[in-house]
């Protein structure tokens, strides 16, 4: 009777989970938050994939274990009160007991780190890529550069657009911008990430990268999706007074469509390089 | 002394996360013009709760207090160090709150870096000298510390009473041990790396500049080889006290005593080796990286061992639901809860989609206000009696209990949806999708707040109905050596020493 009841429990508890992810999953647009969202973004890319499925799991686990704790606390606190329980015992050991409560965590463990090792190998090795953007966290603003032997060599300022903007623009406030990062699907993107004056953290949780932007050291990251749109990301080191108004907006295009921006970027930006810092000074304040 | 110390600094602190909520409550900015002001609210609110409230409250307050007498010690071995350490913190607090009325980022006051202090932004992002004044109260915070524990190392090593080995000893002086060794071995390296900041700030120095060869990511690896051990030396007290509180109300004696002190030891010891899982998105290496999952994961084991410990022992018990037992049971639940995200948390692949965001601030705040904190308002309750003689009712202490319990869940918890679908920290506005979680925690922590309010009319009542307490108001579980003693206890509490001669813990 009483294993029926425990077995009953633990299968709605899973249904409900499973129901929980559902749900946030039917709910959410793609590419950035949305309202009473409860899981992880929709993921767009192997990495952010392998996140949010490994998650999804751990939410299963960690919610098993504790309605388990919570059911133990809840059956001692029924069985063994001053008026169920008068006469208290004086147990005080139970090797068996001890034994298992150390071993079982050890192998839920073991479990848990088998497949989050293979994860941040993926994360980390990056594998042979096709695009290169220096990614260059400024205080409040985002810098994209083209490397010029992939048909680039120009750079821009990525600015939040004010709210008026955005909503104009059609795009979510505080994390619309107004000069995308603009790259290929299909294709391996490697970003190198510095700081120029503290340290910034340059992420996107569709994409499924969060790399810090720090001074003097050149971090990389990668990622690669075949879906076509925009991904917005929040700068996630705290970095003065505009940290919360630097938001980072990349759009995946075709790669035709990304050859003829990166023409058209290179008019665009070519004069670029002196009046650049200048005017995105300005524009920040 | 430190508890009052304790509960005003509780109250600023506070008030400054009151601020931050109201401001969050809705998109857009409503209270803070300028964002920056939001930072410095937030760097003040991590500082005090870490080191003006928990740190004293559990070490200072109830360390001091009940160390020697529980381990029949007639006071602490160097009462006159206890003084001085007692008397830097309100002066580092002075230091600290003066800081944030003076210049620090470009036109604006107080340091706005966050609890971590991170360079480059606490060395050229700050210019002004609000950074230089909160050093310096880390420095003398830290110095009070210090003295504090090498006082608990020398008065638990060499005042236990005849007959008293370190394997009877009880476990809230274990606890105590284990943090004064950790507050030994970790608080160096902070006054280290806080100087070489101060240099860098001051005098030329480029420890963390890499202009002159130096770099952003030592101070990291410096402070999180203090803040690691730190979040321990935090929760480690809360740990021994909640012992105590289940097996009195439980009347049974802790069960696996040895497994339990031990398990302490480890978490302590395997402390000091887990650091860089802060800094996983800094650019470690994959081997580096691989290194600290394995050896977070690990600090899982003792800590579970714990969990089913308390269970244990209060399993087969005849348990009494007075008000700090029902503070303890709360405890187990909701650091649970906090441990289980830690696990998530510690795997690195994970922890880039959540490192920096509300996911973080949730693990941590059932950790540390849920747990740390509930475990300081147990030992209030448990302790009240025995310290000032006169009982707090018990409806009190349950309707406290049980606003606190609702408003710190419907304040925190929604916290990891807001993480998981990716709103970073230290976020004076954010995109209109995060505005309902945020309300949520916003309305929380207002139910919070009023349970403060039943917990300071409590203190009240204490002191106005007078009713005695006698020397031990908790019945025959009760066995620790403090309930041995006329509540208060007198100012030298054992004038014989008492000796120690069954078996029991």
């Amino acid at each position: 009777m009483k294993t029926h009841f425990w077995n009953r429990a633990a299968l709605a508890v899973l249904g409900l989970s499973l129901c929980l992810i559902g749900s946030a999953e039917a709910a959410s647009v793609i590419g950035q938050p949305s309202a009473w969202e409860i899981n992880l973004q929709q993921p767009v890319t192997e990495v952010a994939q392998f996140i949010y499925d490994m998650h999804n799991w751990l939410v299963v686990i960690i919610t098993l274990i504790s309605l388990f704790v919570l059911g133990l606390i809840v059956w001692v606190v029924m069985r063994f009160n001053e008026k169920a329980n008068p006469v208290p015992s004086r147990t005080t050991h139970h090797t068996g007991l001890e034994i298992a409560w150390t071993v079982i965590p050890i192998l839920i463990l073991v479990g848990i780190a088998i497949p989050s090792f293979r994860l941040l190998k993926l994360q980390v090795q990056i594998p042979a890529h096709d695009i290169v953007v220096k990614v260059i966290g400024k205080q409040w603003y985002w810098t994209y550069e083209y490397p010029a032997d992939q048909g680039g060599g120009f750079g821009f300022d990525s600015i939040m657009l004010s709210d008026a903007e955005a909503a104009k623009a059609g795009q979510p406030r505080m994390l619309a911008v107004d000069n995308e990062m603009v790259v290929p699907a299909g294709k391996v993107i490697a970003m190198q990430v510095v700081g120029a004056d503290v340290i910034h953290s340059f992420s996107v949780p569709s994409l499924g990268f969060r790399m810090d932007a720090i001074p003097g050291r050149l971090n990389e990251t990668w990622f690669k999706t075949d879906r076509e749109g925009i991904y917005y990301g929040m700068c996630s080191r705290l970095c003065g007074q505009n940290h919360a108004y630097m938001p980072i907006a990349i759009r995946v295009v075709s790669p035709e469509k990304y050859t003829a921006w990166l023409a058209e970027a290179k008019k665009k930006f070519a004069s670029n390089d002196d009046t650049m810092k200048v005017a995105a000074n300005a524009a920040a304040q | 002394m430190y508890l009052v110390f304790a509960l005003f600094a509780g109250l600023i602190g506070g008030a400054l996360s009151i601020a931050m909520r109201l401001e969050l409550q809705e998109p857009g900015l409503q209270f803070f013009t300028n964002p920056q002001t939001y930072n410095v609210f937030v760097t003040g609110h991590g500082l005090i709760m870490v080191f003006f409230v928990v740190m004293p409250a559990l070490i200072g307050g109830y360390g001091n207090w009940f160390v020697p007498i529980m381990i029949g010690a007639p006071d602490m071995a160097f009462p006159r160090m206890n003084n001085i350490s007692f008397w830097l913190l309100p002066s580092a607090f002075a230091l600290l709150v003066i800081s944030m009325f003076v210049e620090g980022a470009p036109g604006s006051n107080g340091f706005g870096g966050g609890w971590t202090v991170y360079p480059p932004l606490s060395t050229s992002g700050h210019p002004g000298p609000a950074l230089d004044f909160g050093i310096l109260s880390l420095h003398i915070a830290g110095a009070s510390s210090i003295l504090g524990a090498i006082n608990f190392i020398t008065t638990i090593l060499n005042m236990r009473a005849p007959g008293m080995t370190l394997h009877k000893m009880p476990l809230f002086a274990w606890s105590m041990l284990v943090t004064a060794f950790l507050l030994l071995l970790s608080l160096p390296v902070l006054a280290g790396a806080i100087t070489m900041l101060l240099t860098d700030r001051n005098f030329g120095t480029t420890f963390f500049d890499p202009a002159g060869g130096g770099d952003p990511v030592l101070y990291q690896h410096l402070f999180w080889f203090f803040g690691h051990p730190e979040v321990y030396i935090m929760i480690l007290p809360a740990f021994g006290i909640v012992s105590h509180i289940v097996s009195t109300f439980a009347k049974k004696p802790v069960f696996g005593y040895l497994g339990m002190a031990y398990a302490m030891v480890a978490i302590g010891a395997v402390g000091f080796v887990v650091w860089a899982h802060h800094m996983y998105t800094a650019g470690l290496s994959l081997n580096t990286q691989r290194y600290f999952v394995f050896a977070t994961m690990v600090i899982a084991v003792p800590t579970g061992v714990k969990i089913f410990s308390w269970i244990a022992t209060m399993w087969g018990g005849s348990m009494r639901f007075t008000s700090p037992m029902i503070w303890a049971l709360g405890f187990i639940f909701l650091f649970t809860v906090g441990g289980v995200t830690g696990v998530v948390l510690a795997n690195a692949g994970i922890d880039r989609n959540l490192h920096n965001t509300y996911y973080v601030v949730a693990h941590f705040h059932y950790v540390l206000s849920l747990g740390a904190v509930f475990a300081i308002f147990a030992a209030w309750y448990y302790w009240f009696p025995k310290m000032s003689g006169y009982l707090i009712p018990e409806w009190i202490g349950k309707l406290h209990f049980w606003i606190a319990f609702i408003g710190a869940n419907v304040l925190f918890f929604p916290m990891h949806f807001t993480g998981l679908s990716g709103m970073p920290r230290h976020y004076v506005d954010y995109p209109d999708a995060f505005a309902g979680w945020n309300r949520i925690s916003s309305y929380g922590s207002y139910i919070f707040a009023l349970g403060l309010l039943v917990f300071f009319y409590g203190l009240w009542l204490a002191f106005a109905q007078k009713k005695k307490a006698g020397d031990n108001p908790w019945g025959a579980g009760a066995t620790t050596l403090e309930w041995t003693l006329s509540s208060p206890p007198p100012y030298h509490q054992f004038e014989t020493l008492p000796r120690i001669t069954g078996s029991e813990h």
